[in-house]
């Protein structure tokens, strides 16, 4: 997106649409929010850790965020990985180097068993938003929710696009029997009750983050389809494309050089509208519990969390603060790229 | 056909003075017209004449105050219409002089009328508008309006909706709704620009007869000089928003002053002599062919019958000469042209030399394609909007050939030049040129591939004329230089006049009449095209 800014390489259209996209500021905000929450998160272990991020030990450094060392390498007894938490291995390293912390000192799966208060704890200078009903620090599961949140909701949206895309354009651009059939077996497809079907996969397989994200795709690929296919049906005896045609140019050729461009306007706008609805789809399982695994931290399980413990209110204000947030910013975001391929406003500077 | 003018003896009708017409504000303001001044007297018929853009249409909505006001603006100039001044007056004088005083048909029929409404109720709208009352006295105007347009019989077509009439039809619906409060003036907007050529003749003497009945003025805007020369008794020049020339027609026509009026006048494509065919072996020959387009009912999608786009057609096509297809909207000449490219199912056998086309896979096709090529009418839909000149000229070659970049780009560069534009355009993309510029990219896509034969699908129909006459010597330059055999395909009677040796008149699929131009186009043997050869070059209704 930096890229673009430069404007050099884009051709008129596309300056012209960046231009628009900037001038929606809630949405070029947002954009970038969303941008520095994504990548902040992506060095999670970074932020949020219980080792520490490098350790310098009689002169020699250690890397534990990406490393195990065993006790032994700073002097302890045991031959298993240092807990860096523990007082006594702490002691060991201070004595004879120095350590760097992350800001927050504890990973998604930390429990803190230094609890002032049975957990769930509130927010205290340790732990910043307050412990879930196992003493696990919530500040972490956030940071790593949000990372898992927005991983999925991307990966689903790319996948389900590429898919839908490639299905609408086979549709639109074939037509007649082609469309048909395809056509009547989506509706079929899409009558078919999610929420049932999830429940009975995650009762068979254990669900994971890769066999959840494939489960969901079964449905989501067809969130695009419409679109694409009406620009493909559109455009298909635009002259251009006939004049392709008489040009010789393959089916598939055209389909990508003369026809995609014109789809991809349509599915550009939605994309935004795809990731959200990944990751509402993936905090709503996770709430019911049939999502990821027990232990993993997602938004939907601190929001379920924050409903099973309401004597604790910094656990759902945390879950609830930061799914409306990132829905609301993916929804701007979409707004803003609404804007930027309207060509009503095409007229702007 | 000069009318003398006589002295008026009382103030002439409409005065237009020093009129200017200006869109949007500042900077980015558009002077449709600036400082135009005519006058048109009682009974008198005046004709704008001009290209696209020129502010003939601004000027003729201005005069009713029907431009998108306060967009629109005028910074200087007056209009008065028997003595009362126009330009800022009030909505309620406003009001009776519209569809009063003053009538107004458009370029667009089907959009000017309501669909939902019968045209007994639309033509009474206008009557109730302007103080008529009670169903009694409006219905048997209404059936004395559709007469005097041409619908004799009026009484059964009252409960007609639009969509159940004809292009030509409507035109008259809207002529009926203009003149039924015998206005003083008629303003008429390209009234036949979308009808075809004999509609257009039949429309063009109705006015002429309503005109002399009701001893109506007439304030007639069109592109076409012919037309111009038809109907009006003075004609005003415009351009980029001025009124260049104005005059009697048959002066300014015959003796044009200014050069841009000189320019259109020559600017009406004329014949020229052909030289001889390359050789008289046909290049490609389609025999007995069969374009139909099903017509399904039913859940099990039964066939009931066909619309025959193309019914039985036959030609041959020689290289070095041009075979011109005419017809009017609907008489299956698009149709015919996708058939024989093999864009379009079609029936019967097309042979390419000599090999047989008709059954070919895709995929045997594909050599064969760049062989055959095509233009198509609109130079604005006809190119790919995100694709650099250089890959839309050089995509057929990429098909094709296997060329390094640096050959193909000289390819490129040679077709373009070929068809008169600067090879040094390749890295722009379409929307940077004119109408004409673009026909000539199409032009060179097709040409890059050196085809034997072009198809070309009224490639001048959306061009003002003067760029249709660049247009048309551009293509026979070419035809003498690389001995293409063209399949003209025209509305325009007086195009295929000048591009065509053979011509070949359609209508509803199949073919009326063909042979050598010189014969169908003076003395037609089949009363259909007799009649369409009438309309097209002397306006005639037959």
């Amino acid at each position: 997106m930096a890229e673009g800014a430069t404007n050099h390489w884009l051709s008129p259209l596309n300056r012209r649409r960046w231009a628009n996209f900037k001038a929606n500021r809630r949405g070029y905000v947002s954009a970038w929010l969303l941008v520095v929450l994504f990548v902040l998160t992506l060095f999670a272990e970074f932020l949020a850790n219980d080792k520490p991020i490098i350790v310098v030990f009689r002169g020699e450094v250690f890397a534990p965020v990406v490393k195990d060392y065993p006790e032994t390498a700073f002097g302890g007894a045991f031959d298993t990985a240092a807990d860096y938490r523990d007082k006594y291995v702490r002691e060991l390293i201070e004595a004879n180097g120095w350590m760097l912390w992350p800001p927050v000192r504890f990973s998604f799966d930390t429990v803190n068993f230094d609890l002032p208060v049975p957990a769930p704890a509130p927010p205290s200078a340790v732990n910043w938003l307050g412990t879930d009903d196992q003493g696990r620090d919530v500040m972490a599961r956030l940071i790593y929710g949000l990372r898992l949140s927005l991983l999925f909701g991307l990966i689903l949206a790319a996948v389900s696009s590429v898919v839908g895309i490639a299905a609408g354009a086979v549709q639109g651009y074939f037509g007649g029997w082609v469309d048909l059939l395809f056509q009547r077996a989506i509706e079929i497809w899409s009558g078919m009750p999610q929420l049932f079907i999830l429940i009975i996969v995650s009762a068979v397989i254990a669900p994971g983050f890769w066999t959840l994200l494939g489960v969901l795709l079964l449905f989501s690929w067809t969130a695009l389809v419409a679109v694409v296919r009406a620009e493909f049906l559109r455009a298909r005896n635009f002259d251009y494309v006939r004049a392709a045609r008489a040009l010789g140019v393959p089916d598939v050729t055209i389909m990508t050089r003369h026809v995609l461009p014109n789809a991809m306007v349509a599915a550009l706008t939605y994309l935004p509208f795809v990731v959200s609805g990944a990751i509402a789809a993936l905090t709503s399982l996770d709430f019911l519990g049939l999502g990821l695994p027990p232990g993993s931290a997602s938004l939907g399980e601190l929001l379920r969390q924050g409903k099973e413990n309401l004597q604790a209110p910094w656990l759902a204000f945390t879950g609830f603060t930061a799914i409306a947030v990132l829905l609301t910013l993916l929804v701007f975001v979409g707004e803003a790229v609404r804007d930027a391929f309207d060509a009503r406003k095409a007229t702007q500077p | 056909m000069s009318r003398d003018v006589k002295p008026p003896p009382t103030p002439p009708l409409l005065v237009v003075e020093n009129l200017a017409v200006t869109f949007g504000q500042g900077a980015s303001a558009v002077q449709a017209v600036r400082g135009i001044s005519f006058t048109l007297e009682r009974g008198e018929s005046l004709a704008l004449v001009g290209e696209s853009g020129s502010g003939k249409s601004a000027t003729a909505l201005s005069i009713l105050q029907l431009l998108p006001y306060p967009k629109a603006h005028h910074p200087k100039g007056r209009i008065r219409f028997k003595g009362h001044d126009l330009l800022g007056a009030n909505e309620k004088t406003l009001r009776s002089v519209r569809g009063g005083r003053i009538g107004m048909v458009f370029q667009e029929p089907m959009s000017s009328l309501n669909p939902l409404h019968a045209i007994e109720r639309q033509i009474g709208e206008a009557l109730t508008a302007h103080g008529a009352q009670g169903n009694a006295g409006i219905k048997p105007r209404v059936i004395e309006l559709l007469r005097k347009v041409g619908f004799p019989d009026a009484e059964q077509r009252l409960g007609a909706l639009p969509h159940e009439l004809s292009g030509g039809q409507r035109q008259r619906v809207m002529l009926a709704m203009a003149l039924a409060n015998t206005p003083d003036l008629l303003i008429a907007d390209e009234p036949t620009t979308a009808l075809d050529v004999t509609i257009q003749a039949q429309i063009l003497a109705l006015l002429r007869e309503l005109r002399a009945q009701m001893g109506l003025s007439l304030l007639f805007i069109t592109h076409d000089l012919a037309i111009a020369r038809a109907i009006a008794d003075r004609v005003c020049v415009m351009k980029d928003g001025q009124i260049i020339e104005q005059g009697s027609v048959a002066e300014v026509l015959s003796n044009p002053k200014h050069d841009y009026t000189r320019q259109l006048v020559q600017a009406q494509p004329k014949p020229q002599a052909r030289s001889a065919a390359v050789s008289d072996t046909p290049v490609m020959i389609a025999e007995n062919l069969k374009c139909w387009f099903p017509i399904r009912r039913g859940i099990i999608r039964r066939t009931v019958g066909h619309i025959k786009a193309v019914d039985g057609v036959s030609l041959s096509l020689k290289p070095g000469r041009t075979l011109g297809v005419v017809g009017e909207s609907g008489s299956g000449k698009s149709a015919l042209a996708l058939a024989l490219l093999r864009l379009a199912e079609s029936e019967g056998a097309i042979t390419f030399e000599g090999q047989r086309i008709d059954g070919l896979k895709p995929a045997a096709m594909r050599p064969l394609r760049r062989q055959i090529q095509i233009v198509f009418q609109d130079p604005f839909g006809s190119l790919s909007p995100r694709l650099s000149i250089r890959e839309i000229v050089g995509e057929g070659l990429s098909v094709h050939d296997k060329l390094s970049d640096v050959e193909r780009d000289a390819r490129v560069a040679e077709a373009l030049t070929d068809v008169g534009l600067d090879s040094a355009i390749m890295d722009r993309y379409p929307h940077e040129f004119s109408g004409g510029q673009r026909q000539r990219i199409a032009i060179a896509r097709a040409l890059v591939l050196r085809p034997k034969v072009l198809v070309l699908d009224e490639p001048t129909s959306a061009l003002d004329v003067s760029v249709q006459a660049q247009l048309i010597d551009l293509l026979r330059a070419l035809q003498t230089k690389y001995g293409m055999a063209y399949l003209f395909i025209s509305h325009d009677l007086r195009v295929i006049r000048a591009m065509a040796d053979d011509v070949m008149v359609m209508k509803d699929g199949t073919v009326q009449e063909s042979g050598p131009a010189a014969t169908v186009l003076n003395a037609p043997t089949q009363a259909y095209t007799q009649a369409l050869m009438a309309a097209a070059f002397e306006l005639k209704a037959v």
